[in-house]
């Protein structure tokens, strides 16, 4: 027994030492979900308290910056456009032929019955900036073995006073987050499901975000298709393609 | 005199023709009494009204607030003018501190806009006395309409979540500790009151407020930094402009109703004077003038006017007297579209509404008997008399 002990007692500094910070956790992320453009075709399934909606969509990306969606599926949505540049949002809705900008109390609703509100599209990814990221265990997630990575606000204008997010060790991706209000109410949890690999990096083929104060089996977002580091047609960056 | 006693013997002489066309003109006199007093009714209630929940003797606004605008509710706060500290003391201004939030009643996500008030004030009707803390709960009260839309009760607690000064969301249960019911949607519908001190911790907005409502001219127009002062004209503008805009539209549906009536006389003038050649002829004859002949036929035109205010007041005045007792009851959901309107609007009848009608008919009616009489002038008193067509 004693033998034992000892041999954990030696082990636990090597253990440590392999212990990235919070910080390198963090551009690991980075490293492996980010990309400088991007071309997603994908299925949002909405679970409702009542029905369940699924709506296709196709996504072109430009960094977190700018990005242009056209609904593809169901009839009835099939035509919307949605366009995010920099901090403005606008929707194209062809019933009415009219193009709104998104912005103030529009921005809490959510992003066709999902668990998503169009302002969670607008939030400002720089996490290194305004949060502190502390490595506060390790804990295993569908079989996975995560870093429990707690990322505390660091600045008064971020929008979650805590993020805690749970990190694949070998593949770096975020396989669960939550997300906390200052009062510690959990807001907001989002988990990541069928982990490929694209290319060089490895990418969930589902993420299913569940707003947690709402009722409801929460929205999953299936990736069908996703290409990284694609031409993005200039055209579609602009007000002129919402028409 | 003449005209007058040939009048009323030729009008009672028609018998049913005459009795028709005074009924429907006796209709369109009430109706107009009656849409003209309901208008009236529905100004003088709602301007009660939203004076005694909603707006007080004037309001002042920040210079960013625009309550028709929930963008500029974010920038629109600042500090609460010292100078007000005493009246704020007697509860004779209320500062008001307004953000958007989010509700989820039964699990569902609603966007709300969530009110500071101060517990102590007595300058609008809320019962704000409801917001005072008695223990860890924060206190919060709703309007009648905005507890049935999210089906929530007194004693229910209501999960909100809003953003901070900053943007940082937090999320906070409040329990409902009383509902109001008013006439007024503008302070009820899409709102959750809570205690101006519990929003000002909440939002971390310390001593600051969107709005004051004050309640009696000495606190008005003062020079506040940052501040401007909304007199009860300025605030009750669109009300009035809305009310205005009624009242065309229901002109137009009684000047119908009005236009009937008189077109009924207008084909008895000109059957009368068709018909009755000979009598006028006659009447030439025996040494009237052709206008004092006119004069008889306008008299007898316009008499239907003076007997339609007598048979509308037969009908008129109980049914009208019966409706200001009971009230015109407005459909369910009415309310819903924002506009400050009781379960029923009681109408407010004056002598100038009554004289105005009354003006209305007669002249109109004048009108419409002397425009067909005037035939009579190129008429020769020898084919008439003979009762030639002419």
């Amino acid at each position: 027994m004693k033998i034992i002990n000892i041999i954990i007692a030696l082990m636990i500094p090597g253990v440590l030492a392999a212990q990235p910070s919070g910080d390198e956790i963090l551009d690991r992320i980075d490293e492996n979900m980010s990309s400088e453009t991007r071309h997603v075709i994908s299925k949002m399934v909405i679970h409702g308290t009542r029905a369940t909606r699924t709506i296709e969509s196709e996504t072109w990306s430009v960094g977190n910056e700018k990005a242009y969606t056209e609904y593809l599926a169901p009839a009835r949505e099939k035509g919307t456009k949605m366009l995010k540049l920099e901090d403005q949002l606008w929707i194209y809705s062809p019933g009415t032929d009219r193009t709104i900008r998104i912005s103030g109390h529009m921005l809490r609703q959510s992003v066709m019955g999902s668990d998503l509100s169009y302002e969670d599209m607008m939030d400002d990814p720089e996490l290194r900036d305004k949060y502190d990221a502390v490595v506060t265990g390790s804990e295993e997630i569908n079989g996975a073995g995560c870093w429990v990575v707690e990322m505390h606000a660091n600045a008064p204008d971020v929008a979650y006073q805590l993020r805690k997010v749970w990190v694949d060790k070998v593949r770096y991706l975020p396989l669960k987050e939550e997300l906390y209000a200052k009062s510690g109410t959990l807001l907001k949890k989002t988990e990541l499901f069928d982990i490929r690999k694209v290319g060089n990096r490895w990418y969930p083929r589902k993420i299913v975000f569940k707003d947690m104060l709402k009722k409801g089996g929460g929205t999953e977002f299936i990736v069908e298709e996703i290409e990284f580091n694609v031409e993005v047609p200039e055209h579609l960056l602009s007000k002129a393609a919402l028409r | 005199m003449l005209s007058i006693k040939l009048a009323i013997k030729n009008l009672l002489g028609a018998g049913l023709r005459t009795f028709l066309n005074v009924f429907i003109l006796s209709v369109a006199f009430v109706v107009i009494i009656m849409q003209n007093g309901f208008i009236q009714g529905w100004n003088k209630q709602a301007k009660v009204d939203v004076v005694e929940w909603q707006y007080g003797e004037g309001q002042y606004w920040h210079e960013n607030y625009d309550p028709y605008d929930p963008f500029s509710f974010q920038d629109a706060h600042t500090a609460i003018p010292e100078r007000l500290n005493t009246a704020r003391q007697e509860g004779t201004v209320a500062p008001i501190l307004v953000t958007q939030a989010t509700v989820y009643p039964e699990g569902r996500l609603k966007s709300i806009v969530l009110k500071g008030i101060d517990p102590r004030q007595k300058t609008i009707s809320i019962p704000t006395d409801k917001l005072v803390r008695e223990g860890e709960d924060v206190p919060a009260i709703l309007g009648s309409r905005m507890a049935m839309n999210i089906k929530a009760n007194v004693g229910d607690y209501l999960l909100v979540r809003w953003r901070d000064a900053n943007g940082m969301f937090d999320a906070k249960e409040l329990k409902i500790t009383g509902l109001f019911r008013t006439d007024v949607p503008a302070v009820d519908l899409g709102q959750v009151w809570i205690a101006l001190e519990e929003l000002q911790q909440m939002t971390g907005l310390d001593n600051e407020a969107t709005l004051i409502v004050i309640k009696d001219q000495s606190h008005a127009e003062m020079d506040l930094a940052g501040w401007e002062f909304q007199d009860l004209d300025e605030l009750l503008y669109d009300m009035n402009q809305m009310i205005k805009s009624k009242s065309v539209g229901n002109a137009i549906m009684y000047l119908i109703l009005l236009a009937l009536a008189l077109l009924a006389i207008f084909d008895t003038q000109v059957l009368s004077i068709f018909r009755r050649q000979k009598e006028i002829g006659t009447f030439i004859a025996m040494g009237m003038t052709r206008r004092q002949v006119i004069g008889v036929f306008t008299v007898e035109g316009t008499m239907h006017a003076v007997l339609s205010l007598i048979v509308g007041a037969i009908w008129g005045i109980p049914l009208l007297l019966q409706l200001k007792k009971t009230g015109l009851p407005m459909p369910e959901g009415y309310d819903q579209f924002g506009l400050p309107m009781g379960d029923s609007i009681i109408p407010a009848y004056s002598l100038g509404l009554v004289l105005v009608a009354v003006v209305i008919v007669t002249v109109t009616t004048a009108i419409v008997s002397y425009l067909p009489a005037r035939k009579i002038t190129k008429m020769n008193p020898n084919d008439a008399i003979r009762g030639k067509i002419q």
